[in-house]
């Protein structure tokens, strides 16, 4: 099971709505996926800033404090929003990498969600409504966004094991299926440089697309790989700084549907997580083809 | 005509008001179905010679196990649709998704839109009629029944066939193991046109433009020259 909602605007005036829009398709998705919810949130860039988002089991310790402690660190601003169990930092986008080694000495207990200049992630245990209104998700602004909501099969329940998955900057990933390669996947992906927090199949996936990356592949590129490489169920729905991808495996047991208008593409894992976008009687609706790679990019 | 409103009075209650008029006579047969949003299961189980219009698209198995009545679906449909249909009909306007009319014993499904994988699988007497194109393992182990295709098949088309028959009017990517052409007799030509006819299709295609797949039934039987292999 698994439900993934995914929302790319084109038309600016959307951008106050993102977080509402895709708060309501993932709630409308709550049966796919009990366990746990997680979104990722695109802003509109601060020149010149970059933010970090921190999760921590015990956020009232580990938050307290922390901006002037890594100000201290790094120099310059840090300036702090707490949600719930993460907290947004954001620092100057030149020491973003010093940021983030400081964070891990300064709160070695709290994880590190995302970093980039534009993205946010949020994910915990629980029902999707109740995740969401915890980070107040309804009330996000943003250009591109993608969510989902869990029924864990290849890890445990817990927080580090929801998605979205971030394994490079501004960069996710989402997963309905199961990878039946990702350990032998894993190991040639930590020889070739990159680090795994989780056991979980999908943060394989997504360091998988973020090393094609690194590799200076282009999104497509990167989503064509996948296909070949990884084997297993899956549907991906990746995001990228100013790109939104999607791709199915071959087999294409997992369901999905899209959604396009002047004013955005969107994807639901069912039609009904689709129905109350602005527009949608008009829009194109598709099921995405297996095998097929599709992506936007502004 | 009765209309059903899912949005205030609920699937369920639809389903079991639905369910309700199984062997009892009504003159109430005309039923339209507001606000399906994507629902599952909309118009599962019905056993009356009933006349139903859903207006929107459909989720997961709408039409599932009909016997009797005429589902049409003013949209699309998601997974399994008319899934074990027993007989009636289900018409599609728009798409419908993977696994349309699966293990489906009798009646007919249109879809007048495209149908994706897996269309057909397992069927054991429905007879099938897709406008567009069909994606891949369509009529998987399919047993009898016709699945008419006025479009295009995807992928191995017919895999593991038993005596379902195929017909398709555009290519095909390719055919499953043990599915093979076979010669159109007049017989099939005469199918043919009563199906079209029947699917609303007859002025978009001819008998004549189809060719036929059916089973090289070399499975059927296990191959002791094979045994090795195992």
């Amino acid at each position: 099971m698994c439900g993934i909602a995914g929302l790319f605007l084109k038309d600016p005036k959307l951008e106050p709505q993102l977080g509402a829009l895709l708060a309501d398709m993932l709630i409308t998705l709550t049966d796919r996926g009990p366990d746990s919810a997680g979104i990722a949130i695109y802003g509109r860039p601060q020149k010149g800033r970059a933010k970090l988002v921190l999760q921590s089991a015990d956020p009232a310790t580990d938050f307290r404090n922390l901006d002037a402690e890594l100000a201290n660190v790094i120099g310059g601003t840090v300036a702090s929003t707490i949600r719930d169990t993460h907290v947004v930092l954001a620092v100057d986008a030149a020491s973003l990498d010093a940021a983030r080694a400081a964070v891990r000495i300064l709160r070695p207990a709290a994880h590190v969600m995302s970093v980039g200049e534009e993205i946010e992630i949020y994910k915990e245990v629980g029902l999707p409504k109740d995740v969401l209104a915890r980070f107040d998700i309804a009330h996000m602004a943003g250009t591109h966004g993608i969510g989902h909501t869990r029924m864990a099969t290849e890890s445990a329940v817990t927080t580090l094991g929801a998605h979205p998955f971030s394994t490079g900057p501004d960069q996710c990933l989402v997963h309905n299926g199961s990878l039946s390669n990702h350990n032998s996947i894993r190991r040639d992906l930590i020889r070739a440089g990159m680090t795994f927090e989780t056991e979980n199949d999908t943060e394989v996936a997504a360091a998988f697309i973020s090393h094609k990356l690194q590799e200076g592949a282009t999104l497509g590129e990167a989503l064509e790989a996948t296909l070949t490489d990884l084997d297993g169920f899956f549907t991906f729905v990746v995001g990228t700084r100013n790109g939104f991808g999607v791709v199915r495996d071959p087999i294409a047991c997992k369901p999905a549907v899209m959604a396009e208008t002047d004013q955005y593409v969107a994807f639901g894992t069912e039609y009904r997580a689709l129905v109350n976008l602005p527009g949608l009687d008009s829009a194109r609706v598709w099921e995405p083809e297996p095998a097929t790679v599709y992506f936007w990019e502004r | 005509m009765q209309t059903f409103d899912i949005a205030s009075q609920g699937l369920r209650a639809l389903n079991s008001t639905l369910h309700a008029l199984k062997d009892r006579p009504t003159n109430q047969t005309e039923w339209e179905i507001l606000n399906p949003k994507g629902a599952h299961a909309i118009a599962v189980g019905v056993d009356a010679p009933l006349d139903i219009t859903v207006r929107g698209s459909t989720g997961y198995y709408c039409g599932g196990m009909n016997k009797q009545a005429t589902i049409r679906v003013q949209g699309s449909a998601g997974p399994g649709v008319a899934e074990n249909m027993m007989s009636g009909s289900v018409i599609i306007d728009g798409d419908a998704s993977q696994y349309a009319g699966a293990t489906g014993r009798g009646g007919l499904l249109v879809i007048k839109g495209n149908a994706s994988s897996r269309c057909g699988i397992s069927m054991k007497g429905i007879d099938i009629v897709v406008h567009g194109n069909i994606g891949h393992m369509s009529a998987f182990m399919a047993q009898t029944g016709n699945l008419v295709v006025l479009g295009s098949a995807g992928d191995a088309l017919g895999d593991s066939l038993y005596e379902a028959r195929l017909f398709v009017r555009g290519s095909v990517k390719s055919l499953g193991a043990d599915c093979i052409e076979k010669p159109m007799r007049p017989e099939h030509l005469d199918l043919l046109a009563d199906l079209l006819a029947r699917s609303e299709a007859s002025e978009k295609a001819r008998p004549e433009e189809f060719r036929r797949y059916g089973s090289a039934r070399k499975l059927y039987n296990f191959n002791i020259d094979n045994a090795s292999a195992y």
